[in-house]
């Protein structure tokens, strides 16, 4: 358990959050524009999304679906019946002047998601619902000097709201919270998770107690849009509220924002004057009523989800929990590694992906669907490494190259002449030409400068152009050198 | 060819099929006499050169010998002012919609062009619908073409839909649509002497109807006979995938209806509706609507809607709210009128209290009072539980009866400057009409009878849920029966 150390003891953090999830659908929820990301400004409105008169709203079947598969990922149960509700304020980028929202019937009840924490821990933390609403639309207020400006691409774009429990009790056990949601997320299709974009957003809710005492007050911090952002503002706020109580003073229920600039959060408005969103169900639309039947079609399409992923890695291929939960993050990795591992060894496999394949993943800084190297081509270098074609360190030069050219190892090879030498005659006259060469190393050497046994190997590498093998290479050497 | 505009719509449809007169002639008398009642005020917009070549392509399509004509062919009708028409000012008759011409044409009248009919022009309301009398429109109050027996004081026409009922009643069109939220299509043409209906709600789409309160909100045609609102409303309705509330049933052929057979029908009469300071007026028209539907082979049953007298005050909780959230979008910052601030909440403060009237005002604050956080359970909640229990008795009513008859309106039409002040007589105009909106139950509204002072009387009749078919069999009993010929005073080309 992680605590915090205070002047009148330790102090217990309690955690919730509430993702908001772009839903992964062409059309928006209540119009039939496009929601693509990064379009011009207000060429993705519809009259729906720009609140002209008369326009009503018709429910996206894609995003209802999507909910239900995102509920069924979570382990949650199902309404069959959910009510929207409109929620009432003015703003700019809220053409309506509601957003429809559902209030109290959501389309997802109770669900559970389990957390990977260090050291192969886990940890349930509970899910209390998830409902569909609408986002608001843009208000630009830095492109004139005196007008706000406002961009409706995103205005009706369908959202999950998913609501944790407050079962977290440290920041990183929200950043593995926030990571998990993330992975199931993308396993399902129904958001792709990217914050930077804000199809993925978080707000925290964050209190103080001793352990073993009641729910301290809440605030709500909004604005942490990075994995990282939610842990700097979790760290920060605990520690404020910490210091306020300890100095006598009192948490306010109130909704605060994370400024990553100083990592600090600031009071945005107080309980008084929050907003009385005047909740009422939206008599444009009949309550939304599914059937069993659909949500088990649904079910039964539902992929197989990252704990099952992980476990069935470690069963079927013999992995350590930890490469079992990289591989088992994100679906693609998982589809890549079992697709290159056919055939060949699962743990030299693993760690060639996990290992050099995220090296040239993050050098070009692109996820592995876009990976210049295939799973099938990845396969072929290792079958050269089996065969001993190449060398450990060989195969290492012979990715780079496969990353420059596109072309295939065993190509490579051929072209480069790479393969490794395992001639012992050949390799022993390299280790010679060497130590005739290096005559005054050789001496220190047998003066007992052990050191050098290094330089010597070396120099047969570059002699042989890193072709020989390094394994005889040493053997060669520790005869001859008598050692 | 000053008479065209005196036939019913049935009449000029088959005179247009016979050849007898053009759509180009019907239309043309129909724009000289809405010429000559600008007076009522009746209109906002006036669309005559629109009208013209609507009417001449209707001709040329009737020329071409089309095998089948639309069901409106060539027929020029007026549009209430609330329904949004492509490329024509649609206002609601507010000052915030200032300017705004939709790129887009409701469902409802996208029908009606489909079927062939001809606009003349858009109606004056009251603003967003709101009023019982047609005298809180930006544009001013409309006149009722009718006037009391020696007294020529401009009489309301009832309200919302008081431009409609009162082109149709003066013979500036041939029919109009209307929208009825509470009674908005029904009273006004109880007071303008002519038939409304109000459909069941989810018949015709709200899609491009500037929206009110959008649980109450129904299209509907107000014509001069029980036939022509039969035609007009077969032509209006229609499933709409647009809108979520649209019935996804076939339209019946309304127009057939009315030879169904009346004899054996059980009428349902509300003793909630026999209220206290009715005239004797009303009182002796009701009577006589018994007296000629008992005469036609029905049975007189009386039925008991014991949740009347809640529909009043859950008619004003319900709608209200609804209205409060449904115009939050007026707000100026993209489309009709705006009044600059210094602030943003300066703006939004300046174009909604001068862009709204104070009737608007009244009901966006009580609606914005019911919904407040610690109000909605007391009003809003309890309101949707009154609601329910109304319709349950309709529902009960319904096991015994297959079709009610009520008055439409407490009283005749009043004289424009009357009930200004007190809004909760204006409201009481709805008493009758309110329950079956909140039901969501097929209505009509006829003429029946004279008040002692020379003002119309309308009769309603108010049927199940999809069975308008019943309703206008019976309409049409009544309507024979009651054999309503007197013109009103202030009516043109007579």
């Amino acid at each position: 358990m992680t605590l915090l150390q205070g002047n009148t003891g330790d102090w217990e953090m309690v955690i919730g959050l509430e993702v908001h999830a772009q839903v992964i659908s062409k059309a928006k929820l209540f119009s039939g524009a496009a929601a693509t990301f990064g379009a011009e400004p207000n060429t993705q409105v519809s009259l729906v999304d720009a609140a002209m008169p008369g326009m009503l709203p018709v429910i996206n079947q894609i995003a209802v679906e999507q909910a239900v598969r995102t509920g069924l990922g979570l382990n949650a149960k199902i309404n069959l019946v959910s009510v929207f509700d409109r929620k009432n304020y003015f703003y700019p980028d809220l053409p309506p002047g509601y957003q429809i929202s559902q209030f109290s019937q959501p389309i997802v009840g109770h669900g559970t998601i389990i957390l990977d924490l260090d050291g192969g821990e886990t940890r349930e933390v509970g899910i209390t619902r998830i409902h569909l609403e609408q986002d608001a639309g843009k208000s630009l207020h830095d492109q004139h000097p005196s007008h706000t400006f406002v961009d409706l691409n995103r205005s009706g774009v369908a959202l999950m709201e998913i609501v944790s429990e407050p079962d977290m009790r440290s920041p990183e056990e929200a950043v593995a919270y926030l990571r998990k949601l993330r992975s199931i997320l993308r396993y399902l299709g129904t958001c792709d998770g990217n914050m930077e974009q804000g199809s993925l957003r978080c707000d925290a809710n964050v209190s103080v107690r001793h352990p073993g005492e009641e729910f301290g007050t809440r605030c709500e911090i909004k604005n942490v849009n990075s994995v990282r952002f939610v842990q700097q503002a979790i760290e920060y706020e605990a520690r404020r509220q910490i210091e306020l109580v300890e100095n006598n003073g009192v948490v306010e229920l109130e909704t605060r924002l994370f400024d990553s600039s100083n990592c600090t959060t600031r009071s945005m408005r107080s309980k008084e004057e929050s907003h009385d969103y005047r909740y009422f169900p939206d008599p444009d639309l009949l309550p939304l009523e599914i059937d069993q039947e659909f949500v088990e079609n649904i079910r039964a399409s539902l992929p197989e989800l990252p704990d099952a992923k992980k476990e069935r890695l470690m069963s079927e291929y013999g992995l350590a929990e930890e490469d079992a939960g990289l591989l088992a993050t994100e679906r693609a990795t998982a589809d890549f590694y079992e697709e290159m591992t056919k055939g060949r060894d699962p743990k030299l496999a693993c760690n060639w992906v996990t290992g050099d394949l995220f090296g040239v993943l993050n050098k070009s800084g692109v996820g592995i669907e876009e990976s210049p190297v295939s799973a099938a081509m990845l396969g072929g270098l290792l079958d050269l490494i089996s065969d001993g074609t190449l060398s450990g360190r060989l195969a290492k030069d012979v990715l780079e190259a496969m990353v420059e050219t596109g072309k295939e190892a065993a190509v490579l090879v051929k072209e480069r002449q790479l393969k490794q030498i395992t001639d012992t005659g050949v390799i022993e006259a390299e280790v010679d030409k060497v130590l005739e060469v290096h005559t005054d190393k050789l001496a220190e050497y047998k003066a007992g400068k052990d050191k050098l046994f290094g330089f010597f190997v070396g120099q047969v590498m570059k002699a042989t152009g890193g072709k020989a093998n390094p394994g005889m290479v040493n053997e060669v050497l520790k005869a001859k050198l008598g050692s | 060819m000053s008479e065209l505009n005196h036939l019913t719509m049935a009449q000029a449809r088959d005179g247009l099929a016979k050849g007898e007169f053009s759509s180009a002639e019907l239309t043309q008398a129909h724009i000289a006499a809405l010429e000559v009642s600008r007076g009522l005020n009746a209109f906002v917009t006036e669309t005559p050169e629109r009208a013209m070549k609507a009417a001449q392509e209707s001709d040329a399509r009737r020329a071409k010998d089309r095998d089948e004509p639309g069901s409106m062919e060539g027929l020029p009708i007026a549009i209430k002012d609330l329904f949004c028409t492509e490329g024509v000012l649609t206002t609601a008759s507010s000052h915030i919609l200032d300017s705004f011409t939709p790129p887009y044409e409701s469902t409802v009248t996208a029908n009606l062009w489909r079927a062939g009919a001809v606009m003349l022009g858009k109606t004056n309301m009251d603003e967003f619908a709101m009023g019982s009398a047609t005298v809180t429109s930006y544009y001013g109050p409309t006149v009722n073409p009718w006037q009391r027996k020696d007294d020529d004081k401009p009489l309301v026409p009832g309200g919302s839909s008081g431009g409609s009922a009162s082109a149709v009643a003066a013979r500036a069109a041939l029919g109009a649509t209307g929208t009825d939220t509470g009674g908005s299509i029904r009273q006004p043409a109880s007071f303008c002497g002519i038939v409304g209906v109000k459909p069941t709600y989810g018949r015709c789409s709200r899609w491009g109807i500037v929206a009110f309160a959008s649980s109450l909100d129904q299209a509907g045609p107000m014509t001069r006979t029980v036939r022509d609102g039969a035609i007009m409303l077969g032509a209006m309705a229609g499933y709409d995938p647009k809108d979520s509330t649209s019935a996804d049933k076939p339209t019946p052929n309304f127009e057939t209806a009315l030879e169904q057979k009346v004899k054996g029908l059980k009428v349902g009469i509300p003793e909630e509706y026999n209220m206290e300071g009715m005239s004797r007026d009303l009182l002796a028209l009701w009577d006589r609507g018994k007296e000629w539907l008992t005469a036609a082979g029905t049975e007189m049953v009386p039925v008991s809607l014991p949740h009347t007298k809640y529909a009043l005050p859950t008619y004003y909780i319900v709608a209200p709210a609804e209205a409060s959230s449904n115009l939050a979008r007026y707000d100026g910052v993209r489309y009709g009128f705006r009044a600059e601030g210094e602030t943003l909440q300066e703006m939004y403060e300046n174009t909604r209290g001068e862009g709204f009237g104070a009737e608007v005002r009244r009901r966006v604050l009580i609606g914005t009072y019911v919904l407040s956080a610690g109000y909605y359970d007391a009003y809003y909640l309890k309101a949707q539980k009154l609601r329910a229990l109304i319709s349950e008795d309709f529902r009960e009513a319904f096991e015994k009866v297959d079709v009610l008859l009520t008055p439409t309106a407490p009283s005749p039409a009043f004289a424009i400057g009357e009930k200004m002040d007190d809004p909760i007589a204006m409201y009481l105009n709805d008493v009758f009409t309110v329950p079956a909106s909140l039901a969501g139950l097929p209505a009509i509204s006829l003429p029946a009878g004279l008040s002692s002072d020379g003002l119309p009387l309308g009769l309603q009749l108010i049927a199940r849920p999809f069975d308008e078919e019943t309703m206008f069999c019976t309409a049409r009993t009544v309507e024979e029966a009651a054999n309503f010929d007197v013109e009103p005073a202030l009516m043109v080309g007579a």
